[in-house]
């Protein structure tokens, strides 16, 4: 396992904060989350619905939808500049060539109204000095590398023609024909049957390491982490509750809510008297948090301090961070925000 | 697609055969008749005049024989202007009404398009407070009252178009402006409205947003990405359009003085000239007919997850 320290450091994320602007009030998806993510290295995000990790990559992108969202505040920076602070021109060059993004939903992500080829040639075209035959030949040599069958015909169907697999293929093979240093895949799996989630997260790691690309995994599946990911961050309510190496994590999980995420994935080998484990109660709403440790409600070893005051991040060593008040050493006045 | 298309033209005519047998017998319906005008006429000079256009038949053999008729593509004679048959009528003011028609709708689909995609792209911006602006008032304001304001305006303060008038008189080519722009003021609002509305919501769905990821320029998301999908409510809305040029080329060819279709159409229902109003309603419904069946094959262009067999 690589630590961060050996590798250059792609992209480094400094309390980036997204708020939405909504009727029922502000909410903070994001609320001051840092990381690091070093080159070739695999940093999954895991967390529950709505905990923010697709607002957390959309705005290292900058596609967050404004109004109503916005970034407030942080830094993302990217081979030392600042992403949120480069014009629009260098931003364009930026996306789809040095970090490029697999959504959630392959459904709707590819244009409807284009021909793949016509999309997966744009792209090439965009970032890449290549005439527009040779990007259509890279675009099939694209796509028959992630597996689609008969790739120089199918190339030129509209995506309504293709499964939700294989849209998810043309989405990776799409995002990584211009071979960016970082690639984003959130959720890429989350909507195709089982059978299939495997293999494409098996292509993205392979590829990822045939092109020396770092990778952002955005999941809640605890699984997949341990199977592909160096680092894993956990989410809970817009911030970082947990981070650390993933044997680090699985040896030691110490945030409460980590601990419960790992136990409740099912496991053949302990007997749990037929039964799963199960975080109770409802993840919180985000709107107008109280300064508490948002997870406090559904915590089995729940503190007096925990419902005043958010805990702040505590180095467990090796790079083992965890935002928690059982692990806090000044429990009285610690102040983090 | 070919058989998709015969099988459609096919379906014009049973649509059209019930069009006219519709109007054929609801004209009748309505009191009075072509020959009762404001002095009566005698029984027996009535009489005469019903026999020799054969009122006196009973109403089915009337329509039969107006039904053999029109098939054969004669509309009839018409039951007040006796020096000319319906289609007489017809030829020589529907090309007329035609050219103002097509002047009116492509100024809405350019302007209402145009002003949409401004609107969106620039949305809570004055560009975007005025278009509307401009959008609600083509909607709401009636032709009758728009149609003299720009009278009023251009023609009798700054002179720049003469009031009425036609192609073919002394002022040419300049006299379609006014009563086209008047004709087209309330499907640019509509269209103008349609398209901001389906253009943003467009530039907000996921796929334009892949688009952004991959960094492709605005423009380029504008006119490659977002523009065909936006473009689709707009063409739906094109047959209601074409609909509502017709009924507004009824007033506008009045308040211009445009020798067009819809004189006929007003005054053939006044003197319950039935021949000549079954004629211009057909021709309406042929227009019609004809025109939502183009936009469903355009529509079928522009989106590809359609396939008609
Ligand atoms: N456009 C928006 N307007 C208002 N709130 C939003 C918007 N987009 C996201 N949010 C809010 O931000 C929070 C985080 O959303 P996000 O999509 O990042 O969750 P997620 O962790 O990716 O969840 P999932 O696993 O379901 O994809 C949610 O509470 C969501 O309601
Ligand atoms: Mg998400």
């Amino acid at each position: 396992m690589e630590t961060n320290e050996t590798r250059k450091t792609l992209l480094e994320v400094k309390d980036l904060r997204t708020y939405f602007k909504t009727d029922a009030g502000v909410v903070k998806a994001v609320d001051g989350i840092s990381f690091k993510l070093s080159q070739g290295e695999t940093l999954g995000i895991v967390g529950e619905s709505g905990s923010g990790k697709s607002v957390t990559n959309l705005s290292i992108m900058r596609l967050i939808q404004s109004p109503p969202g916005k970034i407030v505040g942080g830094e993302i920076l990217f081979e030392g500049d600042d992403i949120l602070k480069v014009p629009e021109s260098e931003l364009r060059s930026i996306r789809g060539n040095k970090i490029s993004m697999i959504f959630q939903d392959p459904m709707t992500s590819l244009n409807p109204f284009l021909k793949i080829s016509t999309q997966m040639v744009e792209t090439i075209l965009l970032h890449q000095d290549m005439s527009k035959k040779e990007a259509l030949k890279k675009s099939i040599d694209m796509l028959k590398l992630v597996g689609i069958p008969a790739a120089e015909e199918r190339i030129h169907s509209y995506p309504h023609q293709f499964s939700g697999g294989m849209r998810q293929r043309v989405m990776i093979a799409m995002a990584l024909s211009c071979e960016a240093k970082i690639l984003i895949a959130d959720e890429p799996t989350t909507a195709l049957d089982v059978t299939i989630q495997a293999q494409i997260l098996e292509l993205i790691q392979e590829l990822a390491q045939k092109l020396d690309t770092a990778v952002i995994l955005i999941t809640h599946d605890l699984g997949v982490v341990a199977g592909l990911c160096d680092t894993v961050c956990v989410m809970y309510a817009g911030k970082i509750v947990e981070k650390a190496n993933t044997d680090e994590l699985y040896a030691r999980p110490s945030h409460p809510y980590t601990d419960g995420l790992i136990k409740s994935v099912p496991r053949l080998d302990k007997a749990q008297n037929g039964k799963l484990f199960s975080i109770e109660g409802q993840p919180p709403n985000v709107i107008d948090l109280p300064p508490c440790c948002p997870f406090h409600p559904r915590c089995s070893r729940k503190m007096e301090i925990c419902t005043k005051q958010y805990p702040p991040v505590v180095d467990l060593g090796k790079g083992h961070e965890v935002a928690c008040w059982l692990y806090a050493e000044n429990k009285e006045n610690s102040t983090d925000e | 697609m070919t058989k998709y298309v015969i099988r459609r033209l096919l379906g014009i005519i049973p649509t059209l055969l019930v069009i006219i047998t519709i109007s054929f017998f609801i004209v009748r319906v309505a009191p009075g008749g072509p020959f009762d005008g404001e002095r009566a006429l005698p029984e027996v000079i009535k009489k005469n005049i019903e026999a020799k256009y054969h009122f006196d038949d009973p109403l089915v053999v009337q329509y039969g024989r107006y039904m053999f008729d029109v098939l054969r593509g004669d509309l009839g004679p018409s039951y007040r202007y006796k020096d000319h048959d319906v289609n007489f009528y017809i030829f020589q003011s529907l090309p007329n009404s035609m050219i103002l028609g097509v002047i009116a709708i492509s100024i809405s689909i350019i302007f209402g398009i145009s002003s949409g995609m401004l609107a969106a792209v620039k949305q809570n911006t004055w560009v975007d407070y005025l278009g509307m602006a401009f959008a609600i008032i083509g909607i709401s304001v009636p032709l009758f009252v728009i149609g003299p304001i720009l009278q009023y305006i251009f023609a009798m303060r700054l002179g720049w178009f003469p009031t009425s008038g036609w192609i073919t008189g002394d002022n040419g080519w300049i006299t379609v402006i006014l009563p086209a722009v008047t004709l087209s003021a309330s499907n640019f609002g509509t269209i103008a409205r349609l398209t901001r509305s389906s253009m943003l919501e467009t530039l907000r769905s996921d796929y334009i947003r892949t688009a952004k990821a991959k960094g492709m320029r605005s423009s380029v998301i504008l006119f490659k990405h977002a523009m065909k999908g936006a473009m689709l409510p707009i063409v739906s809305y094109l047959g209601p359009a074409f609909a509502g040029i017709i009924t507004g080329s009824v007033v506008v060819e009045q308040v211009f003085r445009v020798p067009g279709l819809g004189k006929f159409f007003v005054q053939s229902s006044f003197n319950r000239d039935y021949t000549l109003i079954v004629g211009v309603v057909i021709v309406y419904s042929v227009i019609l007919v004809f025109m939502n069946f183009i936009v469903d094959i355009v529509y079928s262009l522009l989106d590809p997850r359609i396939t008609y067999k």
